[in-house]
């Protein structure tokens, strides 16, 4: 039979041989399509490629040479778009912007000049972790031609060219939380720090823009770069930032006819802010010496954006399993290096140990234990109902259905207390249900086989299979024993960083120990400064789910993975319910809860406490989130969430108001959204 | 560009080398039905695109593809070779890279030690727009000055009108903020893979200097100098930033390495800052001697370079550092619409900053019509050059036969500017003198109404008359020249003359000179009273430097509003000092070596008048020597003004004096010009 069939085909050999080959190319031609489906580049390639066909066809040309015009053809269309986009005027995006969603609203800084606001108060930004970009100035080897290049922010290209070197350069020492010797790696300064993270990706750039608007520019405004990988002392053990911060705001003062500045912090910049305020007015071995009417003389306001002033229950879950991806923005990069494997599957470790080396998530660990995250059963959020946007929306009905909703909630409530649970079923039970096994005393097992996991290093290694268990069977971890259970888990870690930072609340805040610098960022164990003029605003938004505790499941046991995961599987019941993917949610701005942003100003430091002795003014400005109408919007006008918050024009208009001059009162006091006041009602802290 | 290619590279490049593989099977003519419908379309969408050569008839598409196909290869192949490239490693393309100067002194153990403050000079620096007209949206915070330049060519009128200042004021034009680029990105690289700055900061890093004992005093440059305090307010920021430095490096003082016109800007600073508070900084009489080790100047312009001169008079002298490397582009275009010169000049005189490079001193300094501190000098510097290293005796006989043999035609480098080459030759004695104030006030109402549209130079105020006068003088020196701008541009000069002089002061303890417009001049201040601190004078010699220059009146077109240009017909007869209508002497390409070492060299040596406490000055002066090969680049051992900066010798003085070294440990002068002899000449009083 072959043989037959082959004779024929040599006598008729060309449609047979066409035929065959269409079969061939039928299946052929079906995967590419989805291959192009993939690469978005379906119809015209898709197009271009069946042309070639053509063109193979009429001429004698090889494929070499289809391919090449193939690409020409897309060169020339790409250049002539390209010069089509150039040649275009540049308001064009914006007609039509505007043809589609109707007329856009003002920029504020447009807007609020036509008021006649001009630049008043200098301005000083102080940006949060991981938005300030980072540069090398000495490096290994592999590093080569990277002098002054950013390894943090801009494009990450080092990131994908070389992983290895970049995880090592970005990597603090183990033991003293300063660099590794021969790597120095440092801040860019400048208002260039933290415009932008990544091309694109606003962090200041907009609120700048807008501050120009009315007439601030370089003399007027001040980055406050820091290197965010380090504690806050080590700032100034080590580049002399908080220094230049004070000589800094000391000369914007002086240049600006004394006029007081404006402090604008995001994110961990609240607490770094924090605790340059005690610092400058702690005396000069350890302070800066500024006096103890510094604060008074040179600030006017500080009016912190999304401050995490309690922590961030994401913190823990990240230094835990680094699996909190972000902090603030990572996460935007974060699906294409984290999840991948890159680091021949070792990514997770990788970061893992990054990122403990890194003492300034510890400043994030939730401060203040129980009291104000709540316990096993109790926590200052209980009631809440994710699905309250909707509930707000339907206008008139706001009271009745509240009240059932958080009657619902009542039976199936969270306990947010129990940041950690192993065990969907053991978050959820009755707390004298739950049997909890003390794994303080456990021993930690000898390493079992260390051998296989070459250069990955995470300190599970150390703890061995008796100590991962031990910490399992404990089954339910609040805000305070989250403390004990890092301790166990990540000793060197935390013994750095309880040198530098503390998590409780003060009894007596009069106690000379509390003239350590460690309790400087944490506001339940200082005093604010004594500036009654001085106004302290928390602007944040709200209305996004946030996450506030976890469910972990131990991962299956393979030696050199992180031997705890959240447990994704663990699902709500409805589609209302606060767990999704087995993490429980709160009202907040995706990375903060509005408990941590907002306490301090909503109740801790309200009037005359003795955390605010003299009585400093606080006001809360909470902005509900919306998201971006379409996509044309970018990342919206009005969003609530962490970093796009940056880009809310309530929230700029409010900062370029106050900048110009404006009080808290003349901004209308507090605006809240939330339940931060009823919240609060709730924790019971001595004022 | 670069990103995007990258990009796309990543997008296409892979896809289609699996297709290509794929489709070594497709030699079927069987899909061709389905695919009739949409090939002519695409070919049609092709045509549009390429319309040069889409004029063929559909039938016969061939040209068109092999367009395609040309620029794909060509593509494909850059990209390939893109990717070798990135991924040689880096040792094999660097071809041998000597060693830096700051790997080798690590080794030797030098460690930061002072802090250290960068003032970049005129042009270098960067600047950046805050407020603009609607012509320049969507460059909030973009460069104008410095980077890639492209607005230049997006929209040309729009980017003259952002960098003019405002004629009468001197300061930002209403509704238009530019401002200086802050922090080292200011002038590490002038344009992308031109450095100014960035070879030093690089050996500076290599033994331990960071941001926080390296910082850049950027300025707005266009500014007069006491402008940028009163507008920006950088005095005071430079101060507070060497105070910080001070304290935060353990109170070590601060060494400044200021560049070209910053060294004159660092001149005024010197004495801002010990001023009283109104007009100065209010740091008090000792405040220099406590917070600075040493000045390092390189290439200093301390007594103005001649250059200005053609700049203001003419736009001609095209770059005051390297406005040159790009200007061929620019400036002889007829982008503008056949007006570059005057548009240029236009902007150019809103900028104070320039005036604060005229020629110093007068003819003290710069010689007077029939006799010049360089005269003398032997302008083929190849045959000097290899003279050079033979023996000394020999080489003292040499220059004094010389001087014998050319005695009659001495280069007469006094008259900076003439106009015709015969009156920069003749006697004195045979020149029409003419008194400028004749003609000054001659000049009156300006001529009828020009059709010239809206350039605008001060030439165009000018009657037609009042300009034939300017040749007749023939010859002005470096005294004359002031009242010839005084009379060419007279808005610019008023409002310079409120922020600089040029003269040289009688009695310094002259109240008079309690003003800031005297600051910046070296022979009208004295110098801090600070007996500790250092000044070094680093500049390139063995490179001729535009010294005067011969004029003739351009062919009088009306609209062609600059009524004079240089005379490039003149070329020398004798020993090649003239060339294309300039004198040349030795300098650094700007910066003649008169200008740059004679403060040092003679002013302020010793205790002079000048320098009451008797500062330590050194003359290190770096021989120019062209790179060997392309490769190089702009060489390790140039002495260019602006490449000088990467000269490995300068930055190793930099880095040993940063390291604690002094003056006299690195070896004092360095002397291979003539500078000593010129300055001898100089009849000064001290």
């Amino acid at each position: 039979m072959n043989l037959v069939r082959r004779r024929k085909a040599s006598e008729t050999e060309k449609p047979s041989v066409s035929d065959s080959k269409t079969t061939n190319e039928g299946g052929e031609e079906e995967e590419e399509e989805e291959d192009d489906d993939d690469k978005n580049k379906k119809s015209k390639k898709a197009v271009t490629k069946k042309k070639k066909r053509k063109v193979e066809e009429k001429g004698k040309w090889s494929c070499v040479d289809s391919c090449c015009w193939f690409i020409g053809c897309i060169c020339t269309i790409w250049w002539f778009l390209l010069l089509l986009y150039n040649a275009m005027p540049a308001s064009f995006p914006q007609y039509v912007t505007e043809a589609i969603t109707g007329p856009l609203p003002d920029h504020p800084g447009v807007k609020l000049r036509k008021e006649g606001l001009t630049a008043k108060h200098p301005v000083v930004f102080v940006p949060g972790i991981v938005t300030g970009g980072l540069e090398l100035w000495e490096g290994h080897q592999c590093a080569d031609g990277l002098f002054r290049k950013r390894l943090w922010g801009g494009t990450f290209g080092e990131v994908y060219k070389r992983p290895l070197c970049w995880v090592e350069h970005m990597s603090l020492d183990n033991e003293t939380g300063m660099d590794p010797p021969g790597i120095r790696v440092r801040p860019v300064t400048g208002l260039v720090a933290a415009d932008y993270f990544a091309p694109g990706y606003f962090v200041w750039a907009v609120l700048i823009a807008n501050l120009a608007h009315i007439g601030y520019e370089e003399k007027t405004m001040y980055m406050a770069a820091y290197d965010w990988r380090i504690s806050f002392e080590n700032t100034e053990v080590r580049d002399q930032t908080l220094s230049r911060i004070k000589s800094n705001i000391e000369l914007l003062v002086a240049t600006n006819g004394g006029k007081k500045a404006v402090i604008i912090p995001h994110s961990m910049g609240a607490l770094y802010f924090l605790h340059f305020m005690k610092w400058v007015e702690a005396p000069a071995p350890m302070g800066g010496g500024g006096g103890s009417d510094w604060c008074s003389k040179h600030i006017k306001a500080v009016m912190n954006i999304g401050g995490p002033f309690l922590g961030v229950p994401k913190a823990v879950s990240g230094l835990f399993s680094a699996e909190a991806k972000d902090i603030a923005v990572a996460r935007a990069i974060a699906p294409g290096f984290l999840d991948n494997d890159l680091f021949r599957l070792q990514t997770l470790q990788h970061v893992m140990r990054m990122s403990r080396t890194w003492d300034s998530t510890m400043s994030m660990i939730p401060k203040g234990g129980d009291i104000i995250w709540g316990g096993l059963d109790w926590s200052p959020e209980e009631g809440y109902v994710p699905s309250k946007k909707r509930q707000r929306n339907n206008g008139t009905q706001i009271a009745e259905q509240n009240e059932t909703g958080s009657q619902v909630s009542q039976t199936k409530r969270g306990n947010y207390g129990r940041i950690i649970s192993f065990g969907k079923d053991v978050a959820e039970a009755d707390s004298s249900e739950i049997e909890m096994i003390d794994f303080r005393d456990a021993v930690k097992g000898s390493n079992v086989a260390n051998t296989t996991c070459r250069d990955v290093w995470t300190e599970y290694h150390d703890m061995g299979i008796e100590g991962i268990r031990a910490v399992a069977e404990y089954k339910v971890y609040t805000a305070g024993s989250i403390l004990d259970l890092l301790y166990f888990v990540a000793p060197k870690m935390m013994a750095r960083g309880s040198a530098h930072f503390s998590y409780g609340i003060a009894d007596d805040l009069d106690d000379p120990k509390y003239k350590h610098y460690k309790y400087w960022s944490n506001p339940l164990e200082t005093k604010l400064p004594n500036a009654p003029e001085m106004e302290i605003y928390s602007m944040y938004g709200v209305g996004i789910p946030t996450e506030r505790a976890y469910i972990y499941k131990l991962s299956p046991s393979a030696e050199c993975y992180i031997p705890f995961q959240i447990d994704t599987s663990a699902k709500g019941e409805n589609e209302d319910s606060c767990l999704k993917d087995g993490v429980y949610a709160v009202d907040g701005d995706e990375t903060v809860p509005v408990l941590s942003a907002g306490f301090m100003c909503a109740k801790g430091w309200r009037g005359k406490t003795r955390f605010n002795p003299s009585g400093i003014r606080t006001y809360i400005r909470e902005y509900d989130h919306a998201p971006p109408a379409n996509l044309l919007e970018g990342r919206g006008t009005q969003s609530g969430a962490h970093v796009d918050i940056m880009g809310n024009f309530a929230l700029i208009e409010d900062i370029l108001r106050v900048a110009a001059g404006a009080t808290g009162e003349d901004l209308g006091g507090d605006r809240v959204y939330s339940d931060i006041f009823k919240w609060s009602e709730k924790i019971k802290l001595p004022l | 560009m670069a990103s995007i290619l990258r990009f796309r590279k990543l997008c296409y490049v892979e896809p289609v080398k699996c297709s290509s593989l794929g489709f070594e099977s497709f030699e079927t003519p069987k899909i061709e039905k389905k695919d009739e419908g949409i090939g002519p379309s695409i070919e049609n969408v092709l045509q549009k695109q390429e319309k040069k050569k889409s004029k063929r008839q559909p039938k016969e598409w061939r040209c068109v593809d092999y367009c395609c196909w040309t620029i794909g290869f060509m593509c494909t192949t850059w990209w390939l070779l893109l990717f070798l490239y990135h991924c040689l490693p880096v040792t094999l393309t660097g071809f041998q890279v000597p060693e830096p100067p700051g790997a080798r002194l690590k080794r030797e153990g030098l460690t930061a030690l002072h802090p250290v403050v960068l003032v970049p000079g005129i042009v270098t620096g960067g600047l950046e727009l805050w407020e603009g007209r609607p012509c320049a949206d969507g460059l909030f915070r973009k460069r104008l000055w410095g980077g890639s330049f492209t607005e230049i060519f997006k929209r040309p009128l729009c980017w003259l009108e952002h960098l003019s200042l405002h004629n009468e004021t001197g300061l930002d034009p209403p509704g238009i903020r530019v401002r200086a680029v802050p922090g080292l990105v200011a002038a590490d690289y002038f344009a992308p893979g031109y450095f100014v700055w960035a070879v030093l900061i690089e050996n500076l890093a290599r033994i331990g200097y960071e941001g926080k004992n390296l910082h850049m005093a950027a300025y707005d440059w266009r500014l007069s100098f006491q402008n940028t305090e009163i507008r920006d307010q950088a005095l005071s920021r430079l101060k507070s930033k060497i105070e910080l430095m001070f304290v935060t490096n353990g109170y070590k003082k601060v060494v400044v390495v200021p560049h070209s016109m910053g060294v004159i800007y660092f001149l005024h600073f010197l004495k801002w800052v010990e001023s009283p508070p109104p007009m100065g900084g209010g740091g008090g009489p000792g405040w220099c001697a406590k917070h600075i080790k040493a000045v390092m100047n390189i290439g200093p312009a301390f007594l103005g370079v001649p250059k200005t001169v053609s700049n203001i008079f003419s736009a001609e002298s095209k770059d005051v550092a390297f406005v040159r490397a790009m200007a061929p582009g620019v400036l002889d275009s007829e982008m503008l619409g056949l007006q570059t010169l005057e548009h240029v000049m236009r902007v150019s005189r809103t900028w104070d900053s320039i005036i604060s490079l005229m020629p110093k001193g007068g003819e003290t300094i710069w010689g007077n019509m029939d006799w010049s501190p360089e005269e003398g000098y032997d302008c083929d510097l190849a045959r000097k050059r290899y003279m050079k290293p033979s023996l000394n005796d020999k080489k003292s006989n040499n220059s004094d036969g010389k001087r014998g043999f050319h005695i009659e035609d001495y280069v007469k480098y006094g008259r900076i500017i003439s106009f015709g080459k015969a009156a920069s030759q003749l006697p004195s004695s045979q020149l029409p003198t003419l008194g400028l104030k004749e003609f000054s006030s001659t000049s009156t109402s300006s001529s009828s109404n020009s059709p010239c549209g809206e350039v605008w130079t001060e030439y165009d105020e000018m009657s037609r008359d009042s300009i034939q006068k300017v040749p007749e003088n023939k010859a002005y020196t470096a005294r004359t020249l002031v009242d010839l701008l005084h009379f060419v541009a007279p808005k610019m000069m008023r409002r310079a003359e409120a922020h600089f002089s040029h003269g040289i002061a009688e009695n310094l303890d002259d109240p008079k000179y309690a003003h800031y417009k005297y600051w910046s001049n070296p022979l009208e201040t004295k110098l801090p009273d600070a007996p500790d601190m250092e000044i070094y004078c680093l500049c390139g010699v063995g490179i001729p430097t535009e010294r005067s220059y011969v004029y003739k009146p351009s062919p009088s077109d009306r609209c062609k509003s600059i009524p004079f240009r240089i005379d490039s017909s003149a070329d020398g007869s004798d020993n090649g000092c003239l060339k294309g209508g300039v004198y040349f002497v030795d300098g650094d390409e700007s910066v003649p070596v008169l200008s740059a070492g004679f403060m040092c060299a003679k002013g302020w040596r010793g205790r002079t008048r000048f320098n009451p406490s008797g500062i330590a000055t050194y003359v290190r002066e770096y021989q120019h020597k062209p790179p060997a090969s392309l490769l190089e680049g702009r060489g390790i051992e140039s002495g260019a003004h602006v490449d000088i900066m990467g000269n490995v010798a300068l930055i190793e003085d930099v880095l040993r004096v940063a390291a604690g070294a002094t003056g006299a440990e690195i070896g004092g002068d360095t002397i291979y010009s003539d500078i000593i002899r010129m300055s001898e000449r100089i009849n000064l009083q001290l």
